[in-house]
């Protein structure tokens, strides 16, 4: 029986991870860069559903919104600003400004919210499912996270695989020069992909923060490296890889603390990933591109 | 004269004596003023961090710009060097009581170490190519870190006496921890000095600059620039790929012992992502492959922080505005503009300058 | 040309953070003079390093507003002893409360409050031995921060002694038979307070069933401790941890349906004043704590009223600490006759010598005076609590 507990924990904290990573490899499929700020935008969603919630009274579906829009709006901000000139400039270039943008929202919460912790009232309702007579539960919050995770990444799917600006930004992920040559305009659907993974990244955060109800400037970072890796796992660039590898993570990292050690299951994940890019260079579910000379 | 001459007009042989200048004239300038005393206590204290940063940032060039590999997971290295320096500082306490010596020895060993886990490391990760290996090195850097955490080491007459998770062991009357699990390790006699720092900088510039401008260097860049190219004009690829790195990491490892041994107290936690980001920054900020600006990067922006003590809460939020400005402006037209406006002047000087002078 | 361009602004910026570092240093210089000459009838300037950024910046920012605002009211009496209070930040990092303390060396302090976490307070504790400058630290508990030396001396209970004063609690009010623990591991002050903890359960025949572990960058997902402890079938769970991870293993405890006793230690104590927390969960659990917010006596309820008009937030048990810091100094000062013009040596010798020898009166320690013995540690008894309707009551 703890065996199940511990797989419904992992599928938890697995769907977490895995919305997170929809939206650090949208980014990096589009704009070929790694955004370390996506944790902290995870974070001001967390933040801002807690300020509607709490201090104005909202109700909690007009937090989650709240906290998409601001989020959305601070992702096409942030790459305006701070990406958009570096278009030309080095991938390192970019990743150095992607962590002064991470360090500089982290402080801001810090100076906004203050450094005291944050309880936050999960958005879901509702007492405990009880099963086998008490012995397996689950918390509401558990399943809603599952759903709104699948519901995203076959969203996510149809829209780039379907829509009009779907194609245009797997186009732009494929050769940037020539779909815009094919008309396509390529700042637009940047800003337009940053506005999605920043949408999905308030939605992760407020998630988070139902699941783990504690709020402080730092909430976003450990989450945002483990949905970094678990992008990574799944093959970056790729959206049915980034829920699998945030759900395996997720599994991974419970199973790894309940039989093994808590003080090593850190260890043991990126163990695993490590060997799962020996074996598969490109991530479970990752496009192999062949080099051209 | 004339040797040298032509030697500074080379651009390796430029890079050598700058790098060399700023280091020499750094470490004079700051001897003079502490001994008129008028260093501050604070700028007394960053001194050796200082020389341990501007190393692991060296070494991190040579494996980012050098190389052409970026590394996630630098901090890993330096915590083996550190916490095997520490081990070995402490073992030799008796044995070497001239702590300069002693120094010198835990360097050594702390640079060995690391070179181990870099072999260790490198040998799996350099077949992955790009973001991959990245993450790769960063997840090693995390392995080390969790490791660390766990790892319990002990000394007493009998000998050293180690565990893993848990102590799993006595130690004999007298006996000593050494790392204490996630506690780390504190107690240790603080024997790094500024001057130690500056002569492990010193050595690794010279043999750091010796390695790039070498048959070897060339090799590593050819690689880096061109792999395939590389390949087919018979450079082994893989082996100069892994000694770049194992390099990298062994400075690394000296690095963190001199780090290490600045402390009474160091813990696995202060060697995670954060500070292999924070040396990253400092090679990007320097300029990749560039050795002074990894230098002046290291130093200033250890510097800076501290400096910006004085803005308080704000402190942290203008490190960040600075270090997004900073790289901007280095990648930006603007900076382009400027140095155009100021050739377009300097030309229009030249063109007045020569009217006068007919 | 672009070559040396870039030198020149690297250059610049390098003279320009030295000439700021260069300002410190004769800014430092100058009170230092001033200090021996007309410093008379000032200040005493007393400094600590905190983590005032970063996440533990919640300790570090209680004890600077308890510090600072014990330095007001004892100001704003207009005594002869007068207090100068700065802080600088540590961010809970080894390597930055060195620089945080020489920082504070430079402006020239004479009394020290030491750090507010226990690792930066081992690292400063040497360089204060050195500098021969004391401290008094509100809440650096392990007791590495005052072996091997002299002059750092505590206000907070040693970790070891709580987890010393819990077993037996536990034991002697027959609390709970199977005991399961969930600590920190990479955390001193929750490490110490297990190892006694353990050591005097067995003597006192409490049957430990779990013992689990989380750390840092791991405190958010307790489903693994909790499941083991559970299905070990513990009755009472220990958590010798800060009370963010706490309130977070209340309700994750409560989402799975598990329903032990809880009992805490001091760093439990601010549990209720998390802002937005279901305080129902924390009902019933128990806690020893040296301070309560809700006691009703004068100085508590003084203290407590100031603060939250102050600082818009209920104080905790560091801010109290930090508070007694500031009236024990005054009061040592006091007996020792200490003039603000002295030295930060002489000053510190004074403090040596008389610390050991009063009784302090604070909100700490319930009401019994609190004394120090010549090592620095502290002796005071910690309250049992229990949180009952959303408030502290004492257990007896």
């Amino acid at each position: 029986m703890s065996f199940l507990s511990h797989l419904i924990s992992g599928i938890s904290l697995g769907s977490i991870y895995a919305i997170i990573a929809l939206g650090y490899t949208m980014v990096y499929g589009i704009a070929k860069m790694l955004n370390f700020a996506h944790g902290d935008v995870i974070m001001v969603g967390g933040y801002m559903c807690f300020c509607a919630t709490v201090y104005l009274g909202w109700p909690s579906i007009a937090g989650v919104a709240l906290a998409v829009v601001v989020c959305t709006l601070l992702g096409v901000v942030i790459e305006r600003l701070a990406y958009k000139p570096l278009r030309q400039a080095p991938a390192l270039a970019v990743l150095i400004t992607a962590i002064g943008v991470s360090y500089f929202l982290q402080n801001a919460a810090l100076l906004i919210w203050g450094s005291s912790t944050k309880s936050f009232t999960s958005v879901v309702g509702g007492s405990p499912i009880s099963l086998f007579d008490g012995q397996l539960t689950i918390a509401p919050v558990t399943i809603v996270t599952v759903v709104i995770c699948v519901v995203i990444m076959v969203a996510l799917t149809l829209f780039t695989n379907k829509s009009k600006a779907g194609t245009a930004m797997r186009a732009v992920s494929e050769d940037k020069g020539a779909a815009q040559l094919m008309g396509i305009n390529v700042n637009t659907t940047i800003s337009l992909t940053f506005a999605i993974g920043s949408g999905l990244a308030a939605i992760a955060g407020v998630l988070l923060c139902s699941a783990y109800p504690t709020l402080m400037p730092t909430t976003g970072s450990m989450p945002g490296i483990k949905a970094f890796t678990a992008a990574v796992f799944g093959g970056i660039g790729s959206i049915p890889g980034a829920f699998v590898g945030g759900i395996l993570l997720g599994i991974i990292e419970i199973f790894a603390g309940a039989y093994i050690s808590t003080q090593l299951s850190n260890a043991i994940v990126f163990a695993v990933l490590i060997i799962v890019l020996l074996v598969k260079p490109d991530g479970l579910l990752g496009k192999h591109i062949s080099e051209k000379v | 004269m004339q040797k040298l001459k032509k030697y500074a007009a080379s651009k390796a042989g430029r890079d050598t004596l700058i790098s060399f200048g700023i280091v020499i004239i750094a470490f004079a300038v700051m001897q003079v003023l502490r001994s008129f005393g008028m260093v501050s206590s604070l700028l007394e204290s960053l001194l050796v961090p200082i020389c341990a940063y501007v190393v692991m940032a060296v070494s991190l060039n040579l494996t980012v710009g050098i190389l052409g590999e970026l590394s996630l997971g630098h901090a890993g290295f330096m915590s083996v060097g550190a916490f095997s320096g520490i081990v070995a500082a402490t073992c030799l306490n008796d044995l070497v009581p001239f702590a300069p010596l002693r120094l010198a020895l835990a360097i050594v060993v702390g640079g060995i170490c690391a070179a181990i886990a870099g072999v260790i490391i490198g040998v799996p990760v350099l077949r992955l190519k790009g973001d991959y290996l990245a993450i790769v090195t960063l997840a090693f850097g995390e392995i080390i870190k969790n490791i660390v955490n766990v790892l319990y080491i002990g000394l007493d007459s009998a000998g050293l006496h180690f565990g893993l998770l848990q102590q799993g062991f006595t130690l004999e009357e007298g006996g000593e921890m050494i790392i204490n699990g996630p506690m780390g390790v504190s107690g240790v006699s603080r024997i790094s000095t500024f001057t130690s720092g500056f002569v492990l900088v010193l050595i690794t510039l010279f043999l750091v600059l010796n390695l790039i401008n070498s048959r070897s260097g060339r090799a590593i860049m050819a690689v880096r620039d061109n792999k395939i190219a590389a390949d087919s004009i018979g450079i082994s690829t893989t082996s100069y790929k892994l000694m770049a790195f194992v390099i990298s990491a062994a400075f690394a490892g000296m690095a963190g012992t001199l780090y290490g041994l600045n402390y009474t107290t160091v813990t696995a936690t202060k060697f995670d992502f954060n500070t292999s980001i924070l040396i990253l920054v400092f090679v990007v900020l320097g300029g990749l492959g560039n050795i002074w600006g990894s230098i002046i990067a290291a130093a200033l922006l250890t510097v800076l922080p501290e400096v910006l003590r004085e803005v308080g809460d704000f402190r942290m939020l203008i490190y960040a505005i600075l270090l997004i400005v900073m790289m901007l402006f280095n990648n930006s037209s603007l900076k382009a503009r400027i140095l155009e406006k100021r050739g377009m002047k300097q030309m229009e000087k030249a063109e007045r300058s020569g009217k006068e002078g007919a | 040309m672009k070559k040396s361009l870039s030198m020149l602004l690297a250059g610049a910026m390098l003279v320009s953070v030295l000439a700021g570092c260069g300002g410190n240093t004769s800014s430092s210089s100058e009170t230092g003079s001033t200090d021996e000459s007309t410093a008379s009838g000032t200040a005493f300037k007393v400094g600590g390093t905190a983590p005032l950024t970063g996440t533990a910046a919640i300790y570090g920012n209680a004890v600077k507003n308890g510090a600072e605002l014990a330095a007001e009211e004892i100001n704003a009496e207009g005594g002869d002893i007068q207090f100068e209070v700065v802080f600088e930040d540590d961010e809970n990092n080894t390597e930055k409360a060195v620089s945080a303390y020489n920082a504070l060396k430079d402006e020239g302090i004479q009394l020290s409050l030491g750090a507010v976490t226990s690792k930066p307070g081992e690292a400063i504790a040497p360089l204060l031995e050195e500098d021969h400058i004391f401290a008094l630290t509100p809440s650096a508990s392990s007791p590495a921060n005052i072996e091997n030396n002299d002059v750092v001396f505590q206000m907070c209970f040693s970790d070891p002694n709580q987890g010393l004063a819990s077993a037996d609690y536990i034991a002697d009010q027959q609390l709970g038979t199977k005991i399961g623990i969930i600590y920190k591991s990479d955390d001193v002050y929750s490490t110490g307070i297990l190892e006694q903890f353990k050591a005097e359960a067995q003597t006192k025949g409490l049957e430990i069933v779990a013992e689990e572990s989380f750390m840092d960058g791991m405190d958010t997902d307790f489903s693994v401790q909790l499941n083991a402890c559970k299905s070990a079938g513990a009755d009472l769970l220990f958590l010798p941890i800060y009370y963010t991870p706490a309130s977070l293993i209340l309700t994750q405890a409560n989402q799975m349906g598990y329903a032990p006793k809880f009992f805490g230690v001091d760093g439990m104590d601010g549990i209720l004043t998390v802002e937005n927390f279901d305080t129902a969960l924390a009902e019933g659990v128990m806690l020893l704590t040296p301070f309560n917010a809700d006691a009703t006596d004068e100085a508590t309820v003084n203290f407590v009223t100031k603060y939250e008009e102050k600082y818009d937030e209920t104080p905790n048990q560091f801010a109290a600490d930090a508070y007694d810091c500031m009236y024990a100094y005054k009061l040592a000062l006091e007996t020792a006759g200490c003039t603000p013009d002295m030295s930060a040596s002489d000053l510190c010798d004074a403090m040596i010598e008389t610390f050991p020898t009063i009784t302090f009166t604070g909100l700490t320690g319930d009401g019994a005076g609190i004394t120090w013995d010549s090592d620095g540690a502290v002796s005071k008894s910690p309250k049992g609590m229990i949180i009952e309707n959303g408030a502290y009551v004492g257990m007896d």
